[in-house]
């Protein structure tokens, strides 16, 4: 049985690991068509694996993506689909910029309120999508894209006219008013390694629990699975549906905070810019488990660190991008073929266990 | 056998069709004479749709031969069957209710003039001869949605006479219908035969076979055992041609039905699905006392899903009460009914009853969430899940490798048990079992049979729901008929018949108060 477990797992990573290596053989194939060369391309660019800088790097860049990843995998565990974490972060980000900054706590402390006001903003504003998803029947992926936009506005224009500090120094850069450092959160390695990443592992952890070991998680699944079946062993498919959004966007709060609180303690337009878009690449290719989270987080965090070594090279280093682009693509793609390959394969073996033991109860 | 016919319509001979890991069809012989009735018949599993499909092209046998009207034929697909003469009425039908009677028919089939246009007038022609040789009649305007099930059938099988079929298989077609609707049908399809064309007919219900067949062949584990005229067999002997050995009994009872009413329904009435519509259920009253099976017999779609949904409480009642074990739950959340011992065997084990892609564990689990032998506060224990499910495995002789396998990789019989199995390990004291048998084999219908009654006989109080109107006779204290919303009828197993029950169903006869 063991066995068994073992080759369902190897499965599943396995359409992951073949989606990357499509990627990278049609980047090569990019790389090459547009003259540049593709082996010293790679071997620039994994051989940063190699410096520890860049490792750390890759962790730091990592740590907010396996944040988004878990947020949105919560959803799609229960087929739900919340879009919208880049939106719940940015609310999040000014939300706790601002209130963060109105109270005086010791630094454990203030830090935790910061991550509790991030989770409550974020929640919030995720609930409006779940609200009109229960009550009006609105597609979460609709209203969360929209909310996105939304957000962006909404967020940049409050920003702009009531929480901007006016600054006469000469940077260009507005910012609202700097966080006092006891909401800080400290560094591993100086401007390299922040310690959110902690908080990050502790969030995946806490989605496997969630998710595979509690009730409530074996109620999530169950509704994704077979929301039919989840239904008329009680499970209320619109209170799951609040719950989980509600769950999503709290952690979609969190996903900002390693840019906040570990890096540049105020708000500025485009902090943390893309990282709950790229928590949907992270999760696709992670397939919706923690550990694949782990895997795939890493390798996004690796590949956007160890891109600018691509420069020195004069390659372009958005092939890091594309390559990122083609891996969402082809792990699509891909899944689906593998899926159906596996289950003819899964319902053989059982076919022919089955006969096996006829055989032998016959030959007894 | 040669005296009437020149030539056989379908001669199969020794046809084999190896899937992974399964057998489906070997050493097939089948000779089908042109102008007959000949029947297929088979427990569920023993091959007779593989058959089927290999004779409409669906897929190629690995070995034998097929002649169609004294051609040997090698079929790729299912024009090419149609083109060779043969077609297939599904059991399922295949008709867009929005369109008309004649629309459907042509649908895919378009009889298209100059320019592209429809030639209708020509279709509406040819369906009139068509109609007339089936010996039906319809408006061929009205949309199908406007057509009872029995007259949809009708126009499935319009449907594949037009495209010029001399050959129909019409597989399970009576699964569908009440009984007088089978009679209808088998006398559209005798006058059909009388006008020279060959229908191949498949069924696992004897009586009927015996009915209306001209010969009968019999498949048992993958091959043809015999063909048989109805002349020579009975429905006995037919059944164990067909299983093997004995054919299982639904009926038997040991205990005495207690006095204690678990499940009391009163005035019941729910909304209809949109807003202004009918009743969905009216005025529905009804009790089940511990130790007592109640059937409900009906056609589908007249209220018996409705029915388990209000007592499971997954809609609400617009009026009346749902009291369980004395105590009054007609408000109360699913959840909290399923924990005072409400158990619910699902109408579509698909749709409803299980998690495919998950392990056989945690479908045994599903639903069970509260039960704190596999559980530890908000925790699930996998250890003791698993445990549990090689439990209900072994107890109901589930076919399966081991408790990991996911639920998909079962045969439908044996999801069903799991099922079935699932349901009566939280030893509940009232069960909502609709259809605990359909597409089941026979040895899997017996072990159903068998538990249902050993629970019932252990105070279990059942509401029954099928359509296998011998299996609500043999197995039910009290028969009720849904018809429309309503409880039309309330009748004594011992002396309730398919014909009589069939008379209710169809709302031709109801019981005033």
């Amino acid at each position: 049985m063991k066995k068994d477990r073992l080759q369902r797992m190897l499965v599943t990573s396995a359409s992951s690991v073949l989606a990357v290596v499509v990627a990278l053989v049609i980047c090569a194939v990019l790389l090459k068509v547009t003259g540049k060369d593709p082996i010293k391309a790679y071997s620039t660019l994994f051989g940063a694996a190699s410096e520890g800088k860049v490792l750390q790097d890759a962790l730091n860049r990592a740590t907010p993506l396996f944040i988004s990843a878990a947020a949105v995998a919560i959803g799609f565990k229960m087929n739900l689909f919340n879009i919208g974490v880049e939106g719940q972060m940015r609310v999040a980000l000014l939300s706790t910029a601002v209130v963060g900054g109105l109270v005086e706590l010791p630094a454990p402390l203030h830090v935790l309120f910061c991550l509790v006001v991030a989770m409550v903003s974020g929640a919030a504003w995720a609930g409006i999508a779940g609200y009109l998803k229960v009550r009006r029947g609105v597609n979460e992926v609709i209203s969360t894209i929209m909310l996105n936009f939304v957000a962006l506005a909404l967020v940049a224009w409050s920003f702009d006219v009531f929480f901007r500090e006016e600054t006469d120094s000469a940077s260009l850069l507005v910012k609202t008013k700097e966080l006092p450092t006891s909401a800080w959160f400290p560094d591993f390695v100086d401007r390299r390694l922040n310690g959110m990443l902690v908080v990050a592992l502790l969030v995946l952890v806490f989605f496997y629990v969630l998710v595979w070991k509690t009730k409530f998680g074996f109620r999530l699944r169950a509704s994704g699975g077979n929301p039919g079946a989840a239904r008329v062993t009680g499970v209320n498919p619109m209170r799951m549906v609040a719950i989980s959004m509600l769950l999503s966007g709290a952690l979609a709060g969190l996903v900002g905070m390693r840019a906040l609180l570990g890096d540049v303690h105020a708000y500025q337009n485009g902090l943390a810019e893309q990282q709950g878009f790229n928590g949907i690449a992270v999760a696709l290719l992670g397939r919706n488990h923690p550990v694949g989270i782990l895997f795939s987080g890493l390798l996004f965090g690796f590949l956007s660190a160890a891109s600018g070594k691509l420069q020195l090279e004069e390659i372009p280093k958005e092939i890091v991008t594309i390559m990122q682009g083609i891996i969402v693509f082809a792990v699509v793609i891909i899944n689906g073929a593998v899926k159906r390959w596996d289950e003819r394969r899964i319902q053989r073996r059982a076919a022919a266990e089955l006969e096996r033991r006829a055989v032998e109860v016959a030959a007894a | 056998m040669s005296e009437n016919t020149a030539v056989d319509a379908v001669v199969l001979e020794g046809i084999g069709k190896t899937f992974p890991g399964v057998r489906a069809n070997y050493d097939i012989d089948l000779r089908v004479r042109s102008g007959t009735i000949h029947a297929i018949v088979g427990e569920n599993g023993a091959g007779k749709s593989t058959l089927m499909k290999t004779l409409y092209g669906m897929h190629q046998p690995d070995e034998g031969t097929i002649t169609v009207e004294g051609r040997q034929l090698v079929m790729s697909s299912p024009t090419e069957a149609i083109a060779a003469g043969i077609g297939m009425v599904h059991q399922h039908f295949m008709l867009a209710d929005n369109l008309t009677v004649l629309e459907n028919v042509i649908l895919g089939a378009e009889p298209v003039g100059r320019r592209g246009v429809l030639k209708l007038g020509e279709a509406r022609e040819r369906l009139h001869t068509l109609m007339a040789s089936l010996g039906v009649h319809f408006d061929l305007d009205a949309p199908v949605s406007s057509l009872g099930i029995g007259q949809r059938q009708r126009v499935e099988i319009l449907k594949v006479l037009y495209r010029g079929a001399r050959i129909l298989i019409l597989d399970e077609p009576t699964a569908v219908l009440v009984p007088q609707e089978v009679d209808e049908l088998f006398v559209n399809l005798q006058r059909l035969v009388a006008e020279g064309a060959t229908v191949i007919f498949i069924s696992h219900k004897l009586d009927e076979v015996l009915a209306v067949s001209d010969e009968i062949t019999i498949i048992r584990q993958g091959t043809t055992v015999a063909t048989v005229t109805p002349a020579e067999v009975d429905r006995r002997a037919l059944g164990q041609l067909m299983v093997g050995s004995e054919l299982p009994d639904p009926s038997g009872r040991e205990s005495a039905i207690g006095d204690e009413v678990v499940l009391e329904i009163t005035g019941l009435d729910v909304a209809g699905h949109a807003p202004g519509s009918k009743l969905a259920l009216e005025a529905i009253s009804f009790a089940v006392r511990a130790g007592e099976i109640v059937g409900i017999a009906g056609v589908e779609g007249n209220g018996q899903l409705e029915i388990c949904e209000a007592i499971l409480g997954l809609v609400a009642a617009q009026r009346g009460s749902i009291h369980l074990e004395g105590r009054d739950v007609t408000n109360a959340e699913t959840r909290d009914r399923l924990a005072l011992g409400l158990s619910y065997i699902p109408f579509d084990r698909h749709r409803e009853g299980l998690l495919l892609e998950a392990p056989l564990w945690e479908n045994t689990f599903l639903g069970r969430e509260e039960d704190p032998s596999m559980t530890s506060g908000p925790f699930t224990v996998r250890r003791r899940m698993e445990a549990d499910s090689r439990t209900v495995i072994e107890r109901f002789g589930v076919r399966t490798p081991s408790e990991q396998v996911p639920a998909f990789a079962l045969s439908g019989g044996n999801q069903q048990k799991l099922i079935v199995g699932r349901e009566m390990a939280s030893n509940p004291k009232v069960l909502l079992a609709a259809h605990p048998t359909r597409g089941v084999d026979i040895g899997a219908q017996a072990a159903i049979w068998e538990e249902l009654r050993r629970a019932r006989d252990n105070g279990l109080g059942v509401l029954l729901i099928s359509a296998d109107l011998e299996e609500l006779i043999g197995l039910s204290d009290t028969i009720l008929v849904a018809f429309d919303g309503r409880i039309t009828a309330h009748l004594d197993p011992e002396t309730a018949t398919p014909e009589l029950l069939g008379s209710f169903m169809t709302g031709e006869m109801q019981e005033t108060h």
